[in-house]
């Protein structure tokens, strides 16, 4: 299942600042709802996202209850030297996926 | 003969009064507590610890009138350059009415070029956000938001 949506420019002039822009579809039950009858539908949600840059961490992200479903996370990077970016999304119930994109850097 | 209604009425009464008492308790017990000024300020010193948060350098963009709380979309952005002696460390989102008060932790470093992260949030009620920077330098700056939320999110119930 093709769950995350990546942007990632293609290509970037040496030392230009990119935006990075991610979706993951996850429900991101907060375990504070209830059903009809009352019962408490636990909680589901990703707990952490890491994207690294040719296998350096380059950004983090905690995630809690109150991120809506299907988080979107943007942020920015430096283009230092072309290569592979890496996203890790991380959370309950064993729930691990990631995705990848590439960049050219002049 | 005034006795006997007077009596009836009190047991009534007092009857109906132990009945609220034994109903409230499982209704108190079973909703989450919200996350409260004061729970607010301790998750925030949970980060900072003793350290002074000082306003200014962060900008939060969110709208001020949400009609949906369950999807609201938020930019924070740091005014500070990004280099190695001085950046933007990490970027953490706080809020004041959802049953927890923590909304992300954003951890960035030199190399993001610059301090700027977007997301998408709920929010259960009117509140303020809040949001913190922590510099490379160990301090720490704030800025926060009032939002009016018409459409609660986390309250509906499943079928």
């Amino acid at each position: 299942m093709a769950s995350a949506l990546i942007n990632v420019p293609n290509k970037a002039r040496r030392g230009e600042i990119i935006e990075i822009k991610t979706l993951m579809s996850h429900i991101m039950e907060t375990g504070y709802r209830h059903t009809a009858t009352g019962e408490v539908v636990p909680r589901d949600i990703i707990t952490s996202f890491v994207c690294r840059y040719n296998g350096v961490e380059i950004f983090r992200a905690d995630l809690f209850p109150a991120i809506a479903a299907n988080p979107f996370i943007t942020f920015f990077t430096v283009a230092t030297e072309s290569g592979k970016f890496d996203f890790e999304w991380t959370g309950d119930k064993g729930f691990t996926e990631t995705a990848s994109a590439s960049i050219l850097v002049e | 003969m005034h006795e006997q209604p007077n009596s009836t009425r009190r047991q009534f009464l007092g009857l109906a009064g132990g009945a609220t008492v034994f109903g409230a308790i499982p209704i108190v017990t079973l909703r989450p507590a919200e996350a409260t000024p004061a729970t607010l300020a301790a998750a925030i010193r949970n980060v900072v610890g003793e350290a002074e948060v000082r306003t200014g350098k962060v900008k939060l963009e969110i709208p001020p009138l949400v009609e949906n709380g369950n999807t609201v979309s938020m930019t924070v952005s740091v005014a500070n350059p990004m280099t190695s002696d001085d950046h933007v460390k990490s970027i953490h989102v706080f809020n004041e009415k959802n049953p927890q008060p923590n909304i992300g932790n954003f951890y960035l470093g030199p190399h993001a070029g610059r301090a700027q992260i977007s997301t998408r949030i709920r929010l259960a009620d009117s509140q303020k956000i809040v949001a913190i920077a922590r510099l490379s330098d160990d301090s720490f700056w704030s800025a926060s938001v009032d939002v009016v939320v018409t459409l609660a999110a986390c309250t509906e119930e499943l079928i």
